[in-house]
């Protein structure tokens, strides 16, 4: 993963709130089984309709995708984080976000950022106009010169801030993990002698 | 000891170290597993523990004659080669254990009460009706549990859910999970493990509970759990994975349970008297009517755009939508139970001439059930398709799919738009309220059939 630091751009506007992960990648999609190339598929459907914003010539090329509340809700499939990435999003700003959806952007390191409404609102009404999101600092500076600040867990920021690979991280931790498989850990069921 | 909930029981029980979560159950299917796989073979890593894990082939598999599409055998046949090369049971196509891998945890007996059970799909809040502690999870953290059998985990916020009084006739576990989510909304348990309690829960069955759990998710909660008692045991007993040793099991399990005076950080309570059948008029699981009601007027932008892709008027009495499709299946609703209560309605009736009807069993060992039962001869003489097991139109990977504008009565979990076929439009109600859809050719009072 690639470390995430400053994110600094245009900002691409999908006013709508509970935007499902089956509208940001359809199920169609997901029969691939490379990691890869899930771009062209974003949106799909959505981008076929006549007037929907992403289309606007203005928000190509965004590096930022500011949106309604609940975003990502529903599937918890990770080809939709690997599609909005793919695509070219760096971040994605949101007053709330799904829970799975969340933690899947953390591992590929697409920013999900959660601000109060009203920022995200200055952020959609001014789109395509600039914002810089700094991770290190946890703000976002906002189309009007104000930064905002947001929470982030400190584990996630700072393998997000490094590019750690979160299993290695884990790996490390293996005398921990052997000793609660020795002496905690519950018997069964085993899988192997069903 | 401070008083606790069933959730921080389970939670404390499995922390390995800071911020690590062991997991007791990793569960597999082949369209979120190929790339952590993949992951794993590029960076020389191994399945930590091929004994806590199993797998199955679900979502795209075909349940007609039919042969999977070329990308779709690819990735099932991505699945045998993976679980072979890193030695995961597998539950393929063909075999007898084969099924939605939500239906066959269960059914198998290996989810069990105090365990933590994850799987790379969202509904794997199902198993929380056992009192497991059990969570969908994305690509990457397959992959994570895969190599080292734990996840980095945050701890949630809890809920207590607090159901007040018992279901009417005609009202099932999917009225009452419908109910909920129409009351607090598709983000209402956001970031919260979620506690179902009351004697409506109580009174549910297994197969009840878990259409509960399953719907968790779609109140946006991290997790669902229901308190485990004699109804879980009885249904557990006998069952392949559960403990040698049974009887010390449920002991231990019934422990499990919230102490009294443990609070929770937010508590809901929901009014079951109050509903009648539900049924979804929009494009998320949380817009929900009553069938005795009509489609409401747009509180927001949302709305408006859900009445729009699904050509609806408010004001239209509910039970004036006719349907074209019926779709009873699905890891919601595609247990043994699910389809006794359809055919239930069905028998003696005719599938209406407008309406094409199909049962996709949740498993290869629930239709087998069914078909002791003498259930398939039920729905196939009533004019149902009966097929095989699998996911099927819940998400239409499969042929299974709705054409452009059709109206589907499904006893699935999600009716975002597409979700059944591009343009397909989806309202979610429970089996016995498919079953009267399939015969009336309209969503329909199933009180009125009874």
């Amino acid at each position: 993963m690639k470390p995430v630091t400053v994110i600094s751009g245009k900002v691409a506007a999908l006013d709508r709130a509970n935007v499902d992960t089956d509208q940001i990648i359809p199920k169609q999609f997901l029969k691939r089984v490379e990691r890869s190339g899930f771009g062209e598929f974003l949106f799909w459907d959505w981008f076929r309709q006549p007037g929907f914003p992403l289309n606007r010539i203005e928000f190509h090329g965004a590096p930022i995708l500011a949106a309604g509340r609940n975003f990502g809700s529903g599937s918890s499939r990770e080809h939709a984080p690997w599609a909005l990435q793919d695509y070219g999003y760096e971040a994605v700003v949101a007053p709330s976000f799904s829970d799975i959806f969340y933690s899947n952007c953390t591992k590929i390191g697409l920013l999900p950022v959660e601000l109060p409404e009203p920022d995200v609102r200055e952020l959609l009404d001014n789109a395509p106009q600039p914002a810089t999101i700094d991770l290190a600092a946890q703000t976002v500076t906002l189309p009007s010169g104000r930064a905002s600040r947001f929470e982030i867990d400190a584990e996630i920021k700072e393998r997000l801030l490094n590019g750690w690979d979160e299993i290695a991280l884990t790996e490390n931790r293996v005398a921990e993990i052997e000793r609660y498989e020795a002496t905690r850990e519950r018997v069964g069921p085993d899988t192997l002698t069903l | 000891m401070a008083a606790r909930s069933m959730f921080e029981k389970v939670w404390d029980d499995h922390v390995v170290g800071d911020g690590l979560l062991f997991i007791d159950l990793h569960l597999v299917h082949e369209v979120t597993s190929p790339q952590a796989f993949d992951g794993l073979r590029l960076a020389g890593r191994r399945v930590r523990r091929p004994d806590r894990t199993l797998a199955t082939a679900d979502h795209n598999v075909p349940t007609g004659r039919d042969q999977p599409d070329q990308l779709s055998q690819a990735q099932l046949d991505a699945l045998s080669r993976n679980c072979e090369e890193f030695g995961v049971p597998l539950y393929g196509l063909g075999h007898r254990r084969q099924g939605i891998v939500h239906v066959i945890g269960p059914e198998l007996g290996v989810t069990q009460p105090g365990m933590t059970i994850v799987c790379g799909d969202s509904h794997t809040s199902t198993h929380g009706a056992f009192g497991a502690l059990a969570f969908g999870i994305g690509t990457s953290e397959v992959e994570h549990v895969l190599a080292t059998q734990t996840l980095p985990q945050s701890r949630p916020q809890t809920m207590l859910i607090s159901y007040r009084g018992s279901l009417g006739v005609g009202c099932t576990a999917k009225d009452l999970i419908l109910g909920t989510i129409a009351q607090i909304g598709t983000d209402g348990a956001t970031s919260h493990a979620v506690e179902y309690h009351g004697e409506a829960i109580a009174a549910l069955s297994m197969e009840g509970r878990m259409t509960v759990a399953n719907m968790s998710i779609e109140a946006g909660a991290r997790a669902g759990m229901i308190a485990p008692d004699d109804t879980t045991f009885a249904y557990m007993e006998g069952r392949p994975g559960v403990p040698a040793n049974f009887a010390e099991a449920v002991e231990r399990w019934r422990g499990l349970a919230t102490d009294q005076g443990a609070t929770f950080d937010t508590t809901v309570v929901v009014d079951v008297p109050a509903l009648a059948p539900q049924v979804s008029w929009g494009t998320n699981p949380g817009q929900v009517a009553p069938i005795t009601g009509a489609v409401p007027e747009p509180a927001d932008e949302s709305d408006e755009r859900a009445l729009t892709y699904m050509d609806l008027r408010p004001g239209t009495p509910m039970s004036e939508i006719a349907v074209d499709r019926v779709f009873l299946g699905s890891c919601t609703n595609a247990r043994i139970e699910d389809l006794r209560a359809a055919a239930e309605i069905v028998r003696g009736r005719q599938v209406a001439s407008t309406v094409q009807a199909m049962v996709v069993p949740g498993s290869v060992m629930v239709k087998a059930q069914a078909e002791r039962e003498g259930l398939d001869e039920v729905f196939k003489a009533a004019g149902f398709d009966w097929r095989g097991a699998g996911c099927s139109m819940c998400l239409g990977m499969n042929p299974d799919i709705l054409a452009p504008g059709e109206r589907c009565a499904s006893t699935s979990n999600r009716n975002f738009e597409g979700r059944q076929g591009r343009g397909g439009r989806t309202h979610l109600l429970s089996p016995a309220m498919a079953a009267a859809a399939a015969v009336t050719g309209r969503l329909t009072d199933v009180r009125e059939l009874v």
